[in-house]
């Protein structure tokens, strides 16, 4: 008897059917399948649905609280601008892909236990990676394959992390993991891993702006946020996680000064931006939990617009450097006027969607006393703002001419971008319909005379140094190394490097031996082979003369002893 | 393309509006010294046009420091890993 059907379940079922389908079906079908999905994300019931025992183990496929609901809600949201984004693209591949990689992220978020919860974040990874090789290059075989490696050796530790929590707690439930030891440690830092906490950041970096137009979309969506909902669950108060997230909020800052490519860019202030997530799970007031939620929700929305954004000028010119680029206003205005409301949401303008959730974590930062967190935070505003809202557009849109005459970009990718545009200023305007979805009641109230008045002066403020400093800020016809200079620069030279010497040592060793071998040969082949003292056959004079010697021993010693 | 040409005209009048957006930003700075500081947490909180310092402070040591860094340690040829030969698609 089946009572709860998990909506991954349908929508993996639904986007296998992509491969059937051809031109205007298939493009109806995109449409059609990820709407269902939303609707059935809406009518879940909060409870614990799709228990089952496994090899003595109680499963529980769908554990539908406040939590998981706020996370399903946007990933189902984001499904369905990014599948009218990627309308035009004829391949089904990443189609499939796609929604199966959105259905395991949700089964991620709805898992009750580790179990399910490693299924689905395995199925993540294998998934999402087709979005990085189907752009078809060599450097995005190899930068998804670099993707897969890093995310095998997370799962690994995850895998080895649940082992040891179930076998010091006898429990697979998915609840905050209050064992000490080697088992908290493993499963957070896969969690880590997969949120691109560094210095296990730099798949994200390498694997993002390799990957395809559209693909995008999901992978800036769905991999870091689950990770954060898994961190929220797993871990909420950890301290150390304060530290690490405003870090990372400032570290995505600083590489992002350093980016040409704007994908890349815009990839590193994805690390930026789940920095305020992460350290608000470490404060872990209720404040801060609230903040990292929503925080989560309004970073899928604009993140994905900015994703946009960029995706569409490099689909228009076949250009993603800054140094490339540049004036493209003209030609694609809508594109420009739909990233800056992406730029001025990331940013945390008043009246866009990020100022209703940047500040709660901020200011969660506040009130619980910890001022050093609180200004590095503040800090990462501004360095956001410069980046994501200044020196990207300033260099793609505005500034010199590159001439480039693109066209502007197609209906359904402008489409994709207004929905995602509306929502952002929506939700800005009214962050009550936010706030209502948050797992606990909100008290924060973002539109205080002394909030608005301290962002406006730290935006505006920051954006006058932009323009004071503006010859230093363009891109660079340069590479900045991360620490996947690890395994892709210096770990991989080492590597090589050590490969040679082992290879250089066996052919030394085995000549070394092959020379004694031979040695040996040629010494037995001189003493025993064929012409050898050993094997010559004697003639019988010698043996004569060697009996007459011995007898003549015999006779002169011998005969003396008796 | 109608909204190219309000781009446009608006790129036209950059100075005006840059002045505009200046008199905001001191318009900010004269209001937070004249309002009351909402919180009495930190040093900071009763100090007018703390945000603005701030903010511009932020924006320089960024910039300074990340591209110290590049220049210093970060930066290489943009075919340091040579698999990147064929980037432009």
């Amino acid at each position: 008897m089946i009572e709860w059907i998990h909506p991954s379940l349908l929508l993996i079922i639904g986007a296998l059917g992509i491969p059937l389908l051809r031109g205007r079906a298939r493009q109806v079908w995109q449409l059609v399948l990820p709407t269902l999905f939303l609707l059935s994300i809406l009518s879940l019931d909060h409870g614990s649905f799709g228990q089952i025992n496994f090899m003595g183990m109680e499963l529980t496929a769908g554990r539908v609280d406040a939590l998981s609901l706020v996370f399903a809600y946007v990933f189902a949201i984001i499904l369905i601008i990014g599948a009218i984004y990627g309308l035009h693209v004829d391949d089904w591949v990443q189609h499939t892909a796609a929604f199966c990689y959105g259905a395991s992220a949700i089964g991620v978020v709805l898992a009750g236990d580790l179990v399910t919860l490693y299924v689905f974040w395995e199925l993540m990874v294998i998934t999402s990676v087709w979005l990085i090789w189907r752009r078809k290059s060599d450097v995005s075989m190899a930068a998804g394959m670099r993707y897969l490696l890093v995310h095998a050796l997370g799962g690994v530790l995850l895998l080895a992390g649940i082992v040891m929590y179930y076998q010091s707690t006898g429990s697979i439930a998915f609840e905050q993991i209050q064992i000490g030891g080697p088992a908290f440690y493993l499963i957070l830092t896969a969690f880590l891993l997969n949120a691109a906490v560094p210095p296990l950041h730099a798949w994200l970096a390498d694997a993002y702006p390799e990957s395809t137009i559209t693909g995008a979309i999901f992978l800036s969506a769905l991999t870091t946020k689950t990770a954060v909902y898994t961190l929220i669950r797993g871990f909420p108060g950890t301290e150390l996680l304060v530290w690490m997230g405003a870090v990372m909020a400032l570290y995505g800052v600083v590489y992002a000064v350093l980016a040409n490519d704007i994908r890349r860019l815009l990839a590193y202030h994805i690390i930026s931006q789940v920095g305020y997530m992460v350290a608000g799970v470490g404060m872990g007031t209720v404040m801060a939990l609230n903040g990292a939620s929503a925080h989560a929700f309004t970073h899928i929305l604009y993140k994905s617009l900015l994703f946009m954004g960029a995706g569409a000028v490099i689909h228009m010119t076949g250009k993603s450097r800054l140094s490339e680029l540049g004036g493209l206003y003209r030609y694609m205005p809508w594109t420009f006027v739909l990233y800056m409301i992406g730029g001025f949401s990331i940013s945390a303008f008043p009246l866009f969607s990020g100022f209703v959730s940047k500040t709660m974590v901020v200011e969660a930062a506040a009130a619980d006393y910890r001022p050093v967190i609180f200004l590095m935070l503040l800090c990462a505003s501004a360095g956001t703002f410069l980046h994501t809202g200044l020196k990207l557009p300033w260099f793609t849109f505005m500034g010199k001419d590159s001439g480039l005459r693109p066209k502007e970009a197609p209906a359904n990718m402008l489409l994709a971008m207004a929905i995602a545009a509306f929502l952002c200023v929506f939700i800005g305007v009214f962050p009550g319909y936010l706030y209502a979805l948050l797992p606990a009641p909100v008290e924060y109230n973002a539109y205080t005379t002394g909030h608005v008045l301290k962002e406006l002066q730290l935006l505006l403020f920051t954006g006058l140094g932009f323009f004071i400093l503006l010859r230093h800020v363009g891109g660079e016809n340069k590479v900045a190394v991360d620490t996947d200079w690890i395994y892709r620069g210096g770990g991989k030279r080492a590597t090589i490097a050590v490969r040679d010497r082992i290879s250089l040592a066996n052919r030394m060793s085995r000549d070394w031996f092959m020379g004694i071998l031979s040695t040996s040969l040629v010494y037995l082949n001189r003493h025993h082979g064929r012409d050898g003292k050993l094997a010559r056959s004697w003639p019988t004079g010698s043996m004569a003369f060697w009996v007459v010697v011995l007898l003549a021993w015999l006779l002169i010693f011998g005969i003396d002893q008796h | 393309m109608r909204l190219a040409r309000i781009l446009d005209w608006l790129v036209e009048r950059w100075r005006l509006l840059a002045v505009i957006v200046l008199v905001i930003m001191t318009l900010l700075v004269v209001a937070d010294f004249a309002i009351e500081p909402s919180y009495q947490r930190y040093p900071w909180d009763g100090l007018g046009g703390f945000g603005a310092l701030y903010g511009f402070i932020s924006c320089i040591v960024i910039i300074v420091v990340s591209k110290a860094l590049g220049y210093a340690f970060l930066y290489r040829p943009d075919d340091y890993y040579d698999e990147k030969q064929d980037q432009d698609d």
